[in-house]
This record gives structure tokens, C-alpha cells and sequence, in this order.
């Protein structure tokens, strides 16, 4: 997927809105490079309803651990199990190979608050 | 010349303050005047806040030189009686090993090293703690373990939380079978209050009709009982709630093991692997789980991973579990472990090996089942036919038999008018259970039957019996001679850096002196073979010896009680905001449940206020490193009448005096709220200021940091807490053995003995006692000097981050490594690394401000010893310079290769862009005395993506 096309949560996850209002969501590789090695992560499991701002799972490094928040309102309908055992994915392919979860929106609403790639990029920058 | 003699010198009450204190009294001067001042106590009157200054001295013995306190301590362990202890209940007698006793418990080796974090110089103790991970596998059955809780009760309390966890389970019942340890049901019960579980109770054969979470099952049970609790498990499982089972270590060896039956967790204490009962501790609890929950799991784990050249090599695992990374989301507020006794069990079963452990298991047995056969024989009946170690008998007038057993010095356990417990161990003899049946009997029973063991039988049902081998590791099955076992140990004590080669300049962490004669005492019997439940007029030394160093603590805190129970200062976090928390429910404002924490504060302290079920709201630092003074009270205005209490560390974690400390606690105060002053920088106040004057309620007392109980590599640690005397009502009392004075009512326990780990105390009374109230203050002056002169050595080419009034630093001071990374990605952790080769310890590392140093040098290094610090840290200053400017890169200097082995130098190639002699011998002090780190800098990443927390078989050492 090319980041541009996708948007963004100030919690540094990406969204991309696909058929069926099934949202794709990952982690920028921004974020993925501020957490540097990371060695677990801790996924839901399909039909657990999720809503946006709050936690779905965990991602940790060596020293740092870090939630992973829903970008959107909705129940999660699959996730990237292979992930977990295969995290060197997120560095090498974090918009494509790398997503996380699949999201059937609930609430288009919680669309709204999402950053568009020259938005989030400006954030990052400010950000330091 | 004329010799003049003064009262003084003849008698030499000082003579001790002058062998804690490093700098010389001339050392004192050149550095005070490095500073532009006169004396110690301008140091201090330009230092710390006038408002805060105490205007009287500590009302505290003289000083006293080491054989006067030996003297005296000596009287107070001959009023103890050290009666041959049946009581059981999770503490039994046990032969220390001597060849452990004297090279790991008496041997500075061992017990001044830190927490393995620099991981290249703790190989030795890191093995040790994973041969202890393994033995707690072995003997469980179970997947994982971790490196060692406090004690049995909490890590059950440990083992509710990681059920609940795990689990995710709707329901928030825990069950505790009826039969499990006195002591702890009621920590657990305690525990569960504010995490708002709710606690039930009955026999382990019925399974609750209510729906569960999760269960607490003993086996065997603390009355003795053995019985199958597969079926308890199974059930459990089909309603999706985990089961945790809390065992005796050496019973593992006969019977068969949770693990086996499916168990979930599995706890206990591994005391009566050759530690001594010490009234209560310190020992080293267990906790084993499967490999499922390993990231639930709470304390340190210790994991297999590989060096930088691939060589195998040891470290923390999985830290990110904790509460310094996780805070109030941490699995557990437990920081402090119990690593030096962790490492005393596993020795002692390297020692004895399986057929060891075996032996020795079916010995305690055969002595118990002897035992029960005699009972019979003298007409009387035991309650449960199947039993390890520990029979009841039913008894017309158990009061009597309790009588005569005191006049023989023999302690059984107290169960009721009716019946007595007995639990034998592995000092019982043939003699001795003759003695227990004529007690009993009221009458000499003679020989009328055979104590031979020929008419003993197993009491053990078929089914139960364990049919799995155990401690089939080399590492168990090698070291049995006692020439081969004190060459392993030395072996790996020669891998770990401790106090005996260098500073160990732990910001935060106190590593001060650990005097020789502090630490005699704890191994006399008298303080080291009563069991924490005795009766309390075979204590009486105990009790006297606690109670005057309560009435020190009192006057050095400027509290007015002090509850010795907590083991750590984590556990001290937490009784304090129990105490916080019981005191305002009995003045009908239990709502209170916000705790304001500023950002620098310790990872303990959200994760204490977490447990304690109370919501942490933090408060901002300003750019100065202080409390933002403008948001703690707009935090305070906001949550008003919902405030139960701030946390603060005072000086703060910074390093610094801060002016507002009193405006602070008046703040918090005038909304209803109570202050907890974590005491972890108490050593900075002592004789100078007090927590109580300042204007807090209540403080936890590292007394393993200021009143110099030794780290031990990572454990024992202690946390009494003072309060002032509204919260006194509050504190910890004791199930089994009630303490004198503490008050009625909620106030169940913290640990599961009732002072905690008692057998340490010894040594702080013994330092106090040494220094007197003079030396106490001067400690506190010159740890507060030598904080002062490093910062000013290091002027100019490092920069202190945070610093108080006229630019000092309290008793320890940041230094940021942020501006050298930026400009060529060198890294604190470089610099730590590198200083592995000049010889010493890293300071500590990116806390409490990520990309930082903080350098603790405490009292007792001398000025030399500074010096020698300052200029490795030049000089690596000098290093990074040569990158800074270009003619070098970060990835060809030495300090990316930072730590160097042996190995390294001695290779064939050697294609560095510095030399072998650069690399190892990069100061003049190293060519005397060099320290060699035993294995090149660690793959953290690696050790955590592929997770292994048991012995690595013998050939990942052979490259050695």
C-alpha cells in the first residue's frame, strides 16, 4: 500500500479503508522505528469489538512497550497471525505485509478524527 | 616530641564512622576546598533548603566501635532460645552446606554485587539464578520459573493476580482451599481487597458452586494432608479458571509434581534448600508457570542469549514486564528479589545433586512416617494417613503436651486444645523422634517400638507418588565433591564484578559499605535457626534488638511508629498506602483514590498505587527536573476530595534538593490528601533533614540501601515503613504471631512473616549503633560531598543535568549523554559498556531520564577511588572527542566494542582501529588490577525474540 493513500491516527497507526468498510490497520514505520527492536506483540483475537482510541493489543521492545490503539470503531473480523513470530516484517514491509488488523467499521464517524499522510507526516516532524 | 593522649583516642569511639567513611579527613578538606568551602557544614547549609534543616543533632547512641557492638549484639542473641522447631508451615530447619555457608552467604563476593543489569560483568550469579530457574522447573514440573519472589505468601498473592490476568475470566471470585498456610491466606486476602476480589473458602475435595477466576490449592497441605488435587485442577479448567498450587520444594522429590497435573502456577519457598529460617527470612520464594503466561509472569526472569560473537550468554529477560519500564501497568510492583539466597538453593542442589535431594526427601519421610507409627503405638490417633513431612495428631490436652515440650526445648505447632502439628525435617534424627513420642506420651516411651524405620511405611498413596526424574543437568550431577563444589562457585563468583573490586556508582541505589561486622551476626544461630513463629519468650533478644532499632528509626525519620514487616521497598510502597487507605476509610473517606505521581517518580511507585487500586494521575516536572509546582496544584484543585495521596521521593529522583518539597505536601494536605515520601534517597537526609519534619505521613526505609544491609546481586532487600502516629493504627499485624502494640481491626499482612526478613536486621542496628548519631550525619555530609566533587570534575566535559541551589547535586547527579549522541551516535549504553574496561560498574543507566548516566558514589569511596572514576570517564570523554572530530568512526572505536574480553586480545586478527593495549588496559589502574568481563557485549533482542529461561545444555559452553 502507498502511504499516501492512507490515513493516519495521532497514535501513529495507519488506516486503510477497503470494500465492505473493512479497514486494514498497522503500525507507520515511524512509529516501528521509535519503538527499535521489537520482540512480541500481543494480538485479539477475530469478533473482539474494538473502538477507536482505546487499546487491541501490545507491542514491545527490548526496553519499551507500547499499546496498540484502534484507529476506528468496529469488531475485528482477522488478524495478521503470522505476525507475532515474524516481527522483522514490520521493518521490512510495515504498509503491505506488516498490517496488523482488519476492522468492519461500526461507526464512520470515528473516521473523521484520521490524519491524511501530509497531516501525520507534519505531526511526526513536530514530534522531533 | 611530647605524646599527648586524650580520653578520645584511648578509647576510640569513632573508630568505625573513620572505616565507613572513604575520604580521609585530609581527602575531605582538599575536596571541600575543590569546592570553595570551609567545612562540611557549609556544604550542607548551601546544599539543602534552610526550611527543611534539623536545629538539633539526632538523639542517638555515641558511636561505638565493632567489638563493642558485636558485645552487645551477642547479649541480645543470648536472650533468644533456639529451640528444635516442629512448627513447619513453610519453615523447617536445614544444614546450610558450610562450604555455601562460608563462600556465598558469609562472602562479600556474593553478597555486594548488584542486580545483574550489566549483564557482561553478572555471568557468574546469572548462571547461578538460572540453575535456581531450573531446579524450580525440575522439581515442579512446569515450563518456566522465574529468578525468585519475597516470600511464599506474596508470590501467591503474585500468583492471584497472574490467574486473574491470564485467565480474562468475567468472574472476580478466588477461591483459597481451607488448608492452605495461616499466613498466606491472609496476605492474599489483603491482596485481593483493593484489587476488589472477592475471596472463598472450603475444602480442597469440594469445588466451589461459585464461578471463579482462579484458585489458591496447598500440597501438600499445611496440616500435612496429601491428596490428589488433579481432579480440584480439571475442574477448574472446564470453567476456564486457572489453579495455582503452592508446594514444598523438597516434597517434590517423592511426590508427584503440579506440573503433572496440570497445574497453571506453582509456588513456594525454597528455604529449607539450605537457607537458614532467620525468624521469618530472608529466602527466596519461587514462582513457575507455563510458557503461555511467561509475559504475565511477575520478577525477574532470567533467559538465555548470545553475546556479540555469538558466544552464549545470560541476562535479564523480558524486562519490559516490569514495573521501571511498565509502571502502574506492570505485572507486579516487585523490583528487589531474594538473589543471594535464589543462589544459596540452587548451590545447594548442585550439591547434592538428585540422588541427593532424593536421599534426603526420603529420609525426612521415613522420620515422619516413624513418627506417625509411634503415635499409634502409644494409643493415639494421626488425622490424615497420607503425608510428606508434616502429621497432625489428635491429643486429649494439648496444652500440657505443649508445656512439657518447652521444658525439653522442642516447638510444635499450635493447632488447637485438640490436636498438635509436627514437621520434621532434614535434621531429625532416630533420637530426636523417640524424644517427640515421649513428649507426647507424657511418659518415656523407650524403645517399645522401632525408630529404625523398619516399621515405617510410605504415606504416600501408589498414584501420588513421582515417577519423573529430576536435576538431570550436568550442573547437578558434577559438583558433589566438596573441592569440585568450592572451585564451581569461585568459578562463577570470578565472573561477577561486586564491591570487592571497584565502585559500583549506582544512581539510586546506594551501594555503600557493607561492613564486615555488620554482616557476623547474621549467621549466629541465635539469629538465624528460629522459626518466625517461635513463642514469643524464646525471641525475647529479636524483639528487644527490633524495638530499638524502631526507636532509632523513629528519631532519624521523624515518624512515630515504624512497621518492620515489609520485604522490599516496593512492599513498603505498598503496606504505606494500605496504611493511607485504612486510615481514611476509618474516617468515612474511603473514596479517596487518586494518587498523584510526578513523572520522575520510581516504576514502583505506579505500580504500588495500582495495587493498592488506586488511579495515578501523574504530575508534570518542570525544565529544572522539580515537581511543576503550577500543575500539582491545579491536579490537586481538580481531584479535590478525591485525593488519597501524593508520592514523592525526596532529595527527588533527579538527584536534587527541590525548595517546594514542604509547599507540596501542604498542597496535598490542605485537599485531605496523605504524603508518602519514598525513601529510596533517605541516605541524603539522615542527620541533616527528616521525612517527618519535611511534612510527609508515612515512608518506606531501603535499609539495604542507607542502612547498608548488602544488595546480595539482587536481593534480600528490606522496607520497613515509618508513619506518624494517625496512620500508626494502621500498619501490618500478623496472623499467626500478632505483633505487641499494633492495632485491631483490617489490618492484615504484607509478608508472611511478621517482621519480615528478620535475620537482616542485625545489620543496620549494628551500623547505626557503630556510627552513632554523628557518624549517621557525616555519612550523609560526605555522600553529599563526593556527589559534588564528581559533578565538578566532570565540569565542562560532560554536562549535569539537574542541579538545586548554588548548582548542587544532592547525593548523586545526572549526566546527560544526549548532546554526545546526537552528535555521534554514542549511546549511554557505550559508555556504560566501556567502563566495564576501564574497571568499573556502570552507573545507572537511562533512568530516571532516558539517554543519561546517574552517578551515585555514596560515603564510602575515597577520593582515590572518585579520581580513578572521573578520569575513566575523561578519558572515554577523550574517545568520543576523537569521533565527534571525525577521525574515527562510532563503528570503529572502542567504544562500540565495549566490553573487551581476553578472548578479544588474544585473537590472531586483530584489525581494530585502536590498539589490544587500548582496548583492555586503557588506564594505568587496569595494568595493576584488571577485571575481565566474561563475555562481550549481550544481544538483548536475540535473547527476547527467542525465549529460554533453562540451563543451556553443556555444549553451548564448550567455544569456551
Amino acid at each position: 500500500m502507498n502511504p499516501n493513500d492512507l490515513r493516519y491516527a495521532e497514535t501513529h497507526e495507519w488506516v486503510h479503508i477497503g470494500d465492505d468498510n473493512v479497514a486494514t490497520v498497522g503500525l507507520t514505520a515511524h512509529a516501528i522505528e521509535a519503538l527499535t527492536d521489537l520482540v512480541y506483540m500481543d494480538l485479539p483475537t477475530a469478533g473482539t469489538a474494538v473502538s477507536s482510541g482505546s487499546a487491541f493489543g501490545e507491542v514491545e521492545s527490548v526496553k519499551a512497550t507500547s499499546d496498540l490503539y484502534s484507529p476506528v470503531d468496529g469488531e475485528v473480523v482477522d488478524v495478521n497471525t503470522a505476525l507475532p513470530d515474524n516481527l522483522d516484517t514490520l521493518n521490512t514491509d510495515p504498509y503491505g505485509d506488516g498490517w496488523i488488523i482488519k476492522v468492519k467499521i461500526s461507526d464512520e464517524g470515528s473516521l473523521e478524527k484520521l490524519m491524511d499522510h501530509a497531516a501525520y507526516e507534519k505531526m511526526c516532524s513536530e514530534e522531533g | 616530641m611530647a605524646i599527648t593522649t586524650t580520653r578520645e583516642n584511648l578509647t576510640q569511639q569513632d573508630a568505625f564512622i573513620h572505616r565507613h567513611i572513604g575520604p580521609s579527613p585530609d581527602e575531605i578538606q582538599q575536596m571541600l576546598k575543590t569546592l570553595g568551602l570551609s567545612s562540611l557544614e557549609e556544604l550542607v547549609e548551601t546544599t539543602v533548603p534552610t526550611s527543611i534543616l534539623l536545629d538539633e543533632e539526632l538523639d542517638l547512641p555515641e558511636p561505638s566501635p565493632e567489638h563493642l557492638a558485636l558485645d552487645r549484639l551477642r547479649s541480645y542473641a543470648d536472650q533468644n532460645q533456639v529451640f528444635k522447631s516442629y512448627i513447619g508451615m513453610g519453615y523447617y530447619n536445614t544444614h546450610v552446606p558450610n562450604v555455601i555457608l562460608r563462600n556465598v552467604l558469609e562472602n562479600p563476593g556474593w553478597y555486594t554485587a548488584y542486580t545483574p543489569y550489566q549483564a557482561e560483568i553478572a555471568q557468574g550469579r546469572l548462571e547461578s539464578l538460572l540453575n535456581f530457574q531450573q531446579v524450580i522447573m525440575d522439581m515442579t514440573g512446569m515450563e518456566m520459573a522465574n529468578a525468585s519472589l519475597l516470600d511464599e505468601a506474596t508470590a501467591a498473592a503474585e500468583a492471584m493476580a497472574l490467574a486473574k490476568r491470564a485467565s480474562k475470566h468475567a468472574s472476580n471470585t478466588f477461591f483459597i482451599a481451607d488448608d492452605v498456610h495461616p499466613q498466606t491466606y491472609d496476605v492474599v486476602v489483603t491482596r485481593a481487597k483493593y484489587f476488589g476480589f472477592k475471596i472463598i473458602t472450603g475444602p480442597v475435595d469440594e469445588f466451589p458452586s461459585e464461578e471463579i477466576f482462579g484458585a489458591l490449592i496447598q500440597y501438600p497441605g499445611s496440616s500435612g494432608r496429601v491428596t490428589d488435587v488433579e481432579p480440584f485442577i480439571a475442574k477448574a479448567h472446564e470453567q476456564k479458571a486457572l489453579v495455582a498450587v503452592a508446594t514444598d520444594l523438597l516434597s517434590l522429590a517423592m511426590l508427584k509434581p503440579p506440573g503433572e497435573m496440570d497445574a497453571d502456577i506453582v509456588i513456594g519457598s525454597a528455604q529449607r534448600f539450605g537457607v537458614p529460617m532467620g525468624f521469618g527470612g530472608p529466602h527466596a520464594a519461587f514462582f513457575a508457570t507455563r510458557d503461555a503466561y511467561k509475559r504475565s509472569a511477575p520478577g525477574r526472569i532470567i533467559g538465555v542469549s548470545k553475546d556479540q560473537n555469538g558466544k552464549t550468554a545470560l541476562r535479564m529477560a523480558m524486562q519490559t514486564r516490569e514495573q521501571h519500564i511498565r509502571r502502574d501497568k506492570a505485572t507486579s510492583n516487585i523490583c528487589t528479589a531474594q538473589a543471594l539466597l535464589a543462589n544459596m538453593a540452587a548451590f545447594y542442589a548442585v550439591y547434592h545433586g538428585p540422588d541427593g535431594i532424593r536421599t534426603i526427601a526420603r529420609r525426612v519421610h521415613q522420620m515422619a512416617s516413624t513418627f506417625a507409627s509411634g503415635v499409634r503405638a502409644i494409643g493415639l490417633s494421626v488425622e490424615h494417613d497420607h503425608f510428606f513431612d508434616t502429621v497432625v495428631v489428635d491429643v486429649e490436652d494439648a496444652n500440657s503436651i505443649h508445656k512439657r515440650a518447652s521444658e525439653a526445648g522442642v516447638n510444635f505447632r499450635k493447632l488447637d486444645e485438640k490436636r498438635i502439628g509436627v514437621s520434621v525435617d532434614e535434621t531429625t534424627t532416630s533420637c530426636d523422634i523417640q524424644q517427640l513420642l515421649s513428649i507426647i506420651a507424657g511418659k518415656d516411651t523407650g524403645s517399645t517400638f522401632d525408630t529404625a524405620g523398619h516399621d515405617s511405611e510410605v504415606a504416600i498413596p501408589e498414584a501420588l507418588l513421582r515417577e519423573t526424574e529430576y536435576l538431570q543437568h550436568p550442573v547437578f550431577n558434577s559438583h558433589h565433591s566438596e573441592t569440585d563444589m568450592l572451585r564451581y562457585m569461585k568459578h562463577l563468583e570470578n565472573r561477577d564484578f561486586s564491591l570487592t573490586h571497584g565502585m559500583i556508582p549506582l544512581g539510586s541505589c546506594t551501594m555503600k559499605l557493607n561492613a564486615t561486622a555488620e554482616m557476623i551476626p547474621v549467621t549466629w544461630p541465635e539469629f538465624a535457626n528460629l522459626h518466625p513463629f517461635a513463642p514469643a519468650d524464646q525471641v525475647a533478644g529479636y524483639h528487644a534488638m527490633i524495638r530499638e532499632l524502631e526507636k532509632w528509626l523513629v528519631e532519624i525519620t521523624g515518624y512515630d511508629a515504624i512497621s518492620m514487616q515489609p520485604n522490599s521497598g516496593a512492599q513498603g510502597e505498598y503496606a504505606g498506602l494500605l496504611a493511607i487507605r485504612r486510615y481514611h476509610e476509618s474516617i468515612g473517606e474511603g473514596s479517596r483514590s487518586i494518587c498523584l505521581i510526578p513523572s520522575s517518580a520510581h516504576g514502583t511507585n505506579p505500580a504500588s498505587a495500582s495495587m493498592a487500586g488506586l488511579k495515578v494521575v501523574v504530575v508534570a516536572t518542570d525544565d529544572d527536573g522539580n515537581i511543576d509546582m503550577a500543575d500539582l496544584k491545579a491536579k490537586a484543585d481538580e481531584h479535590g476530595k478525591n485525593i488519597s495521596s501524593l508520592m514523592i521521593t525526596y532529595p527527588s529522583t533527579h538527584g536534587v534538593f527541590e525548595e517546594t518539597v514542604r509547599e507540596a505536601c501542604e498542597i496535598v494536605h490542605s485537599h485531605g490528601g496523605q504524603v508518602y515520601m519514598d525513601g529510596a534517597n533517605l541516605n541524603a537526609l539522615v542527620g541533616v533533614s527528616a521525612p517527618g519534619l519535611i511534612g510527609s505521613d508515612v515512608s518506606h526505609l531501603n535499609l539495604h540501601k542507607t542502612f547498608c544491609i548488602p544488595h546480595g546481586g539482587g536481593g534480600p532487600g528490606m522496607g520497613p515503613i515509618g508513619v506518624k502516629s494517625h496512620l500508626a493504627p494502621f500498619l501490618s499485624n500478623h496472623v499467626v504471631s500478632p505483633i505487641d502494640g499494633m492495632g485491631t481491626g483490617d489490618n492484615g499482612a504484607v509478608s508472611a512473616a511478621p517482621f519480615g526478613s528478620a535475620a537482616i536486621l542485625p545489620i543496620s542496628w549494628a551500623y547505626i549503633y557503630m556510627m552513632g548519631g554523628s557518624g549517621l550525619k557525616k555519612a550523609t555530609q560526605v555522600a553529599i560531598l563526593n556527589a559534588n566533587y564528581i559533578a565538578n570534575r566532570l565540569q565542562g566535559k560532560y554536562e549535569v543535568l539537574y542541579k538545586g541551589r548554588n548548582d548542587r547535586v544532592a547525593h548523586e547527579c545526572i549526566i546527560d549523554i544526549r548532546p554526545i549522541k546526537s552528535a555521534t551516535e554514542i549511546t549511554e549504553e557505550d559508555i556504560a559498556k566501556r567502563l566495564m574496561d576501564f574497571g568499573f560498574h556502570a552507573p545507572t543507566m537511562s533512568w530516571p531520564v532516558p539517554g543519561t548516566i546517574m552517578i551515585e558514589p555514596t560515603e564510602s569511596e575515597s577520593k582515590s577511588e572518585l579520581d580513578r572514576f572521573c578520569d575513566a570517564l575523561l578519558k572515554i570523554r577523550e574517545e568520543i572527542d576523537v569521533i565527534a572530530s571525525g577521525q574515527l568512526t562510532n563503528e570503529e572505536s572502542a567504544l562500540h566494542f565495549a566490553p573487551h574480553t581476553m578472548e578479544d586480545i588474544v585473537n590472531a586478527e586483530w584489525d581494530r582501529k585502536y590498539s589490544r593495549e587500548e582496548a583492555v588496559f586503557p588506564s594505568a589502574a587496569t595494568r595493576r588490577s584488571k577485571f575481565w568481563p566474561a563475555v562481550n557485549r549481550i544481544d538483548n533482542v536475540y535473547g527476547d525474540r527467542n525465549f529460554v529461561c533453562s540451563c543451556p545444555p553443556m555444549s553451548a559452553y564448550e567455544d569456551e
